[in-house]
């Protein structure tokens, strides 16, 4: 991040003798293997992942890479990755919630029961289903502040209480099946975004993510700090619109139906989510809680509130990614939000890089980890492998992602950067 | 040995003055009626023995913990902290002994932290500027304020912690040891620093062990003995020798048994509390 245009005037924060330079692209990329040689590995080690299991399956089964199984694969990974959005929330905290599962299960029966059963309109439903989410963080952050409970163990019997509320609610039919034509079901199964407007939104990516490093840059340089340079911020841009486009095409061609707009709207949340955690003042405090909390708290930083924040948007994700589960099935039953869904959301947050030990993380570790997890997932399942298998691979990547961040640890802390 | 309580006569109102604060931790009173007076533009060294109750009187002022009795009063108004953010409200700033920063954070990050300007899109150019320019006052060797501090030296976290101190402008500002992890150059950067923040009107509290800082930079020396007032002295009519007596509560002591064992007759200033 740090180059220099003109030599000329010293920036101030380059003016150290000790600064190795690093100057244009070539310094910026040695600056990066430099970065994780030293164990910052950022989203290097979950692209590699993705690349691996992206090759293995396609030479198992050529249907893996075909773009009507990749545009699927994209839509079914929405529900579980809006879970995993909100299990990033809690880890950075260095807490955890297990009862995503249920508390999206508890949802989806409250948005069916409410919208099928009693004729409740759908957008009520939906926000009713979401206080429950609100209502479910707000109950543990108040035994979690007050009486110092775990989160562990708070989560754990919120896990076995919503999951019975859940079997309460479906009550002995066990399953409400929702009508084909509502809006929801169309969202998430059928509304697939036009190939012009999936264009247009490339460009505004690569175009935006320009305009915005430049804005930075010259607001650094009229400071005398030191920014990136219109070479670097060029080639970033263009890679994005290079990869975006080939991805628009390859989705739109060949009997894809391309990207849905569920998927778009994941996206959007993790941008969003990205901005809060990277350039709020609430974010930042995120990081400070989860770093150290004795110090947040000294710096005068109300910790308790940063808690409740975190354990109250990790159960409303968790209700929005159980409307979604609902709406992808058309349904909900007793096993929604159950199984695998809770150790799915985690397991994406942390192949992602989101450490389990709280203060590092990214918004961007759940989208790439609930891929690679979905990938895995949709892999084993064209190769009529069982759920066996794939719980014992899942599991097996979930051990080699928690390795891959312990070794990059020790190797920071080798390296100083801790 | 002149130890007859003796208030600070400088200036004129005192920017804070404590009556009677008291603590108990348990069965243990860490603190047993300790007054205190801070005028503006004054440099009051805290000393004391290990376990006197000089951090417990910081963190009662910084609003770790609360006083279970006595009375704090902040430029003339009775003031009541029970929490670090009515310490900071007030305008007292704190830099801890176990310094208290994030290690994931970077040294801006660090610097700002909990007073992040424009706090909805954060400002990092004007937080950056002003960071450089806190260091620089304070000649810190600190090479780029975008690594974490982990990665940063004892002596360097100190500048740092000492640096976000200074950014709300504080009327108070207490130092609890903070010489104790540095270098030679930048133990004498924060005695310059300390007699800057006294020129510039803040009362400043300093705990220290470190005589020879202290007989450098206070105006008054405060001695707390088993967590009790053991004597105001004005730095300039007392020695080193008699500043040893009141902590340790008798002038035939081991730091005087072993200045006159080495018989140097030299009037000793003690190398290390």
């Amino acid at each position: 991040m740090s180059q220099l245009e003109t030599p000329a005037p010293v920036a101030h924060d380059r003016d150290d003798e000790r600064l190795v330079g690093s100057h244009g692209l070539r310094g910026a990329v040695r600056g990066t293997v430099d970065r994780v040689r030293a164990g910052e590995l950022g989203a290097v080690p979950v692209i590699l992942g993705l690349v691996v299991i992206c090759v293995v399956f396609q030479a198992l089964n050529s249907l893996f890479l075909s773009s009507e199984n990749l545009s699927n694969l994209l839509l079914e990974s929405v529900p579980t990755g809006v879970i995993a959005l909100g299990i990033v929330c809690v880890l950075l905290l260095g807490e955890i919630d297990l009862s995503v599962g249920s508390v999206s299960g508890v949802a989806g029966a409250i948005l069916c029961v409410l919208f099928v059963n009693k004729g409740v309109p759908g957008v009520l439903a939906i926000v009713l289903a979401l206080l429950v989410g609100v209502g479910a963080g707000a109950l543990y952050s108040v035994i979690f502040n007050r009486l110092g409970v775990p989160s562990f163990v708070i989560s754990l019997a919120g896990l076995l209480a919503f999951l019975g509320l859940q079997l309460a609610l479906l009550g002995s039919q066990g399953a409400i099946n929702l009508p084909f034509d509502s809006t929801l079901v169309k969202f998430a199964q059928l509304d697939f975004v036009p190939q012009a407007v999936a264009l247009v939104i490339v460009l505004l990516i690569a175009g935006g993510l320009f305009a915005t490093g430049f804005y930075n840059a010259q607001a650094r340089h009229k400071a005398q700090l030191s920014g990136a340079s219109n070479q670097l911020l060029l080639a970033r841009s263009i890679a994005v619109l290079v990869i975006g486009l080939v991805a628009v095409f390859y989705l739109y061609s060949g009997g894809g139906r391309g990207i849905g707009w569920m998927f778009v709207f994941f996206l959007v949340l993790v941008m969003v989510m990205h901005y809060v955690f990277t350039r709020t003042g609430f974010g930042r405090s995120m990081f400070a809680v989860g770093g150290n909390e004795e110090a947040a708290r000294r710096a005068g930083i109300n910790v308790h509130r940063v808690y409740a924040a975190a354990f109250i948007l990790c159960s409303t994700f968790a209700a929005l990614g159980g409307v979604l589960a609902s709406a992808r099935l058309a349904a909900v039953n007793q096993q929604s939000g159950g199984a695998d869904v809770n150790l799915n959301a985690i397991a994406a947050a942390v192949i992602g890089g989101t450490s389990l030990f709280g203060g590092r993380g990214s918004a961007i570790s759940a989208l790439l980890g609930i891929l690679v997890i979905q990938a895995i997932s949709n892999g084993l399942t064209l190769l009529n492998l069982n759920s066996s298998y794939r719980f014992m691979i899942t599991g097996g990547v979930l051990l080699l992602a928690v390795a891959v961040d312990s070794v990059a640890r020790r190797s920071r802390a080798s390296s100083g950067r801790a | 040995m002149t130890a007859s309580a003796m208030p600070a006569e400088q200036g004129t109102e005192p920017v804070l003055s404590l009556r009677g604060i008291s603590k108990t931790f348990g069965a243990v009173a860490a603190l047993t009626d300790v007054d205190l007076d801070v005028g503006p533009g004054q440099v009051v060294a805290l000393v004391g023995d290990n376990g006197a109750g000089k951090s417990t009187l910081v963190k009662v002022l910084a609003g770790v913990h609360t006083a279970d009795s006595g009375t704090i009063t902040f430029e003339g108004r009775e003031a009541t902290i029970v929490s670090p953010h009515d310490a900071q409200a007030l305008g007292i700033a704190t830099v801890y002994q176990d310094l208290a920063l994030c290690e994931n954070l970077n040294v801006v990050e660090n610097l700002f932290l909990g007073h992040e300007l424009n706090k909805k899109r954060l400002d990092e150019v004007a937080m950056e500027t002003r960071s450089w320019e806190l260091l620089r006052e304070l000649s810190a060797k600190i090479p780029t304020v975008r690594i974490p501090v982990a990665s940063l030296s004892g002596g360097q976290r100190q500048t740092v912690a000492i640096a976000r101190s200074l950014l709300g402008d504080p009327t108070l500002i207490i130092l609890d040891e903070p010489t104790a992890a540095l270098g030679v150059a930048q133990t004498a950067e924060v005695l310059n620093l300390i007699e800057r923040l006294r020129e510039r009107g803040h009362g400043v509290i300093m705990v220290s062990h470190n005589m020879a800082d202290v007989q450098a930079v206070a105006d008054v020396v405060c001695v707390l003995r088993l967590g009790r007032n053991n004597g105001v002295f004005n730095v300039d009519e007392i020695s080193s020798e008699e500043i040893v007596a009141a902590i340790t509560g008798a002038s035939d002591n081991v730091v005087s048994q072993r200045a006159r064992r080495r018989a140097g007759a030299t009037p000793a200033t003690p190398q290390e509390g």
